[in-house]
């Protein structure tokens, strides 16, 4: 059983469809990747499955534990508790907070203990703050940003920045992870760690992850399957072998090379 | 604990020099003012400075606590029927608190601080056109049973509830609707369920400083909570710094002080305030404090030792 | 029937007034996205001239609006300069409070120099008097020239937006400011000539006002003001044809409801007018909803 899938899901603006009629299934534990040229509507896509839009028609269904959950019409942080976190491509840090409250509200639905606690710090509000901020520094350590834990998020450099974007994704402890352009604006060493430390959070955390990225080479190398969009449509998904070749994709990357892009 | 010594020896001395006369009858109603602008401010900075909600609206909440306060203590003016009117106060103005936060929570900026002062002028002709308010000519000979003691209670207890409520988890998620909504919400964070309640507790708070006044001034009228009076309550919050509770508390003793000196010239008290206002937003746009507390040790709570340290070691980085 | 009729003059009347008002604060929104308390307060002082001039230096009403709106003209581009320019790049909760403090000084600025008394315009005499009876209806020779003139304003104001360069740069900066700047425009000049615009009509707002209902005060902006600002955000705030059917839409509710029996709840219906348009359709009768990118 998918973990997510997507029915013949469509949206359009004023008229122009940014995304049509889309379908895809996502296996649970894979690593899938969405490329397509600009303005194909991957972003849009994301903003879909995270309920920031809401879909004209088509279903979006979550699996988790064999039970099968409607996404549509569900306001997004709903579907974040669900279990489907994300990260944004143009940074959604709370950027005048610090590094650790950024990762702190991203756990808050962890938090058992109600307003009357926190209106007079009872002993629970002690108990699981503590609880809280080991598990934010635990998570801080996953990109050595616990050192900086103090930092106003907005004087990270702009990688660290990214890293604290998936860092504050997990913190609400996801099934399936979205990651927008994770490398984007990074030179190829840091890509190169970044492929390595997905690797390494899908196998700790035990996650699905769909991927939206540009770095082909990030693609190609670290992703099981590949969706490819163009227009707003599937054009073509398969392995990164199948794709590479495929000559609808060819086309929509004209006058880029897949293979070097 | 010191915090809590600290606080006892405030309310001590103040005692002591009311009872011997010290502090005059004038200065125990600034007092009193004060008071009244620290609970409204806080408040008010909940929704604003905290949760990032401008609302010009606060005057309304807090007339409906010095109305219902008002009638419930003249129909029973002991000891309990002034503690029910100030509950009944808080209660009236949360629920409208969470009137007007749920429709007008789709609304952001501009948009939502006009809708608050439509509402709260609305309420204004609405006591204004009443009978059990007794319209313009308003209520004369309320009890009076707020004294010093009861002013300390309500306005220190406030401000440690609400200077804990924005430490808890539940804080954080209003200051994160503040920070950047789409976010928020993109985290889990139920941003409406947030922004109501930001509204309902402030809104509360709002309405007991109204049943306070109600009853320390024995006297009500619609006009006293006209828009000026929100803007009073915002000049005052953002004076202090838009998400700072010690800045808020700062301003409304600066303000009151202000205000007292200005009493000895009567004509051009305005104007010099507005020009004070003006040149401090010139200078100092981001408020007294900016987003940072203050952490004297009778604040020690309040304040957040890593701001403060951020604060000291950005002071010396320039 | 004549009783709607005469109060639908009588809104058209009071329509005119709100509109021209309600320019001055839609144009400044639009290009600096300041709710600009202020505004008020300029024709405010655009009736008090008009008193000077007319009452002390015993001039026509051609002449004192032309002053008044001159004056206004440079007091509206004085306060953007020294008091909201250096703030441009503030937080705009800071800049609206500076806006605020502006509307007190100017209010209490003025109650200090002529009392808080109201004062009373001059008779009108002469052709100015006149009434014509259409029917059972009453028109007033003021009535006419205060909306004759509001109509001629506006026409100018369509002319000059739409029509002059600065008109042009004015609707630019208020699109993209920074996009703006780049293709060369000056932005600061733009916006000072955007108060000189809002601030000419507040004036002879002020003005004709003062000719209609007679009488002046240092606070007699306020409450227009808010309605004013009402119309702007009904019409959709930031566009001018829109201020001006807000303008007449909140002038007609409002003598409609006073017509008939609620003058008490007057303000109140125009208050909850703007709730509901703003639940509605926050953007506006005339403003398209613009979403967020994310």
């Amino acid at each position: 059983m998918p973990i997510l899938s997507v029915e013949r899901v469509t949206k359009a603006f004023g008229g122009l469809a940014a995304v049509s009629n889309v379908s895809l299934d996502i296996m649970e534990g894979e690593l899938v990747g969405l490329i397509g040229p600009n303005g194909a509507g991957k972003t849009t896509l994301f903003n879909l499955l995270t309920g920031i839009y809401v879909p004209d028609s088509g279903t979006i269904n979550l699996s988790i534990d064999n039970q099968r959950i409607p996404l549509n019409g569900l306001r997004p942080h709903s579907i974040c508790q669900k279990g489907l976190a994300r990260t944004f491509q143009n940074i959604r840090l709370f950027k005048d907070l610090t590094v650790l409250e950024n990762v702190l509200i991203a756990m808050h639905q962890n938090i058992k203990y109600g307003l009357l606690t926190s209106f007079l710090h009872l002993p629970a509000y002690k108990r699981e703050e503590e609880k809280l901020l080991q598990d934010s520094i635990e998570l801080l350590r996953i990109f050595d940003l616990d050192k900086k834990k103090d930092e106003l998020a907005r004087n990270l450099p702009y990688g660290e920045q990214r890293h604290l974007e998936i860092i504050r994704a997990l913190a609400t402890n996801p099934k399936l992870l979205l990651l927008d352009e994770p490398a984007a604006g990074m030179n190829p060493a840091e890509t190169a760690n970044l492929m390595d430390i997905i690797g390494w959070i899908r196998e700790k955390f035990n996650l699905t992850i769909l991927l939206i990225e540009h770095d082909m080479t990030l693609v190609m190398n670290i992703c099981e399957r590949i969706y490819v969009l163009d227009y707003g449509m599937v054009i073509a998904s398969g392995t990164p072998d199948e794709v590479r070749t495929n000559k609808r994709v060819i086309e929509a990357y004209l006058g880029e090379d897949i293979n070097n892009a | 604990m010191r915090k809590f010594i600290a606080l006892g020896l405030v309310y001590a001395i103040v005692q002591i020099l009311i009872m011997t006369n010290l502090i005059s009858g004038y200065f125990q109603a600034t007092l009193v003012t004060i008071g009244i602008n620290i609970i409204l401010a806080v408040s008010l900075n909940l929704i604003t400075g905290f949760t990032g909600q401008f609302s010009l609206g606060h005057a309304g909440f807090m007339s409906v606590g010095a109305y219902v306060c008002a009638i419930v203590t003249m129909r029973m003016p002991t000891i309990p029927g002034f503690i029910l009117g100030v509950v009944l106060g808080a209660v009236a103005a949360a629920i409208l608190g969470f009137l007007v936060g749920l429709p007008t929570l789709r609304l952001r900026g501009d948009y939502l601080a006009i809708a608050t002062l439509g509402m709260s002028e609305i309420i204004r002709i609405i006591f204004l056109n009443l009978e059990i308010t007794n319209g313009a000519a308003g209520l004369i000979g309320i009890p009076q049973f707020i004294n010093w003691t009861w002013l300390f209670i309500f306005t220190v207890g406030i401000v440690l509830l609400l200077s804990n409520f924005v430490k808890s988890a539940h804080g954080r998620a209003c200051i994160s609707i503040r920070e950047d909504e789409i976010a928020a919400e993109s985290m889990g964070v139920d941003t409406i369920r947030y922004k109501v309640i930001a509204f309902i507790i402030g809104a509360a708070c709002a309405g007991i400083a109204g049943a306070i006044y109600a009853s320390y001034f024995y006297y009500l009228e619609p006009n006293l909570f006209g828009f000026l009076k929100s803007v009073d309550v915002l000049v005052i919050v953002v004076l202090g710094g838009l998400g700072s509770l010690s800045g808020s508390m700062l301003a409304a003793i600066l303000l009151a002080l202000i205000s007292t000196y200005l009493q000895s010239f009567p004509e051009i008290r305005m104007v010099l305030y507005s020009l004070i206002l003006i040149v401090i937003m010139i200078f100092r746009p981001q408020g007294l404090m900016g987003s940072r507390e203050i952490s004297l040790s009778v604040f020690s709570k309040l304040g957040n030792n890593k701001l403060w340290d951020r604060f000291k070691s950005q002071k010396g980085g320039h | 029937m004549d009783k709607l009729l005469q109060q639908i003059v009588n809104g058209i009347t009071l329509g005119s007034i709100y509109a021209l008002i309600a320019l001055g604060y839609t144009m400044v929104y639009g290009i600096i996205r300041l709710i600009n308390f202020a505004h008020c307060d300029i024709y405010m002082i655009g009736a008090y001239v008009g008193y000077f001039c007319m009452t002390f230096l015993k001039l026509g009403l051609v002449p004192s609006l032309l002053i008044a709106m001159l004056v206004c003209t440079i007091l509206g581009v004085l306060i953007e300069r020294i008091a909201y320019r250096p703030l441009r790049n503030a937080a705009r909760i800071s800049v609206l409070i500076t806006a605020i403090g502006v509307s007190l000084f100017l209010e209490y600025g003025t109650m200090f120099f002529v009392k808080a008394n109201v004062r009373t315009y001059p008779e009108v005499t002469g052709i100015l008097a006149q009434r014509f009876k259409v029917g059972n209806i009453v028109i007033s020779m003021q009535q006419i020239i205060l909306v004759g003139i509001t109509i001629l304003l506006m026409a100018l104001l369509q002319f000059i937006v739409k029509r002059t360069r600065l008109g042009k740069a004015m609707r630019a900066v208020s699109m993209d400011r920074d996009a703006a700047q780049l293709m060369g425009i000056d932005v600061n000049s733009t916006v000072s000539f955007t108060f000189a615009l809002g601030s000419a009509l507040a004036g002879a707002a002020g003005i004709l006002v003062g000719i209609y209902y007679n009488t002046i005060n240092p606070l007699m902006g306020v409450v227009p003001g808010l309605k004013a600002f009402i119309a702007a955000v009904f019409g959709g705030i930031g566009i001018i044809p829109g201020a001006m059917i807000g303008g007449y839409f909140i002038g007609a509710v409002e003598v409609m409801v006073s017509g008939y029996g609620g003058s008490m709840f007057r303000d109140a219906v125009v208050f909850g007018i703007l709730i509901l348009i703003l639940i509605i359709k926050p953007s506006g009768l005339l403003g398209k909803n613009t979403r967020e990118k994310v």
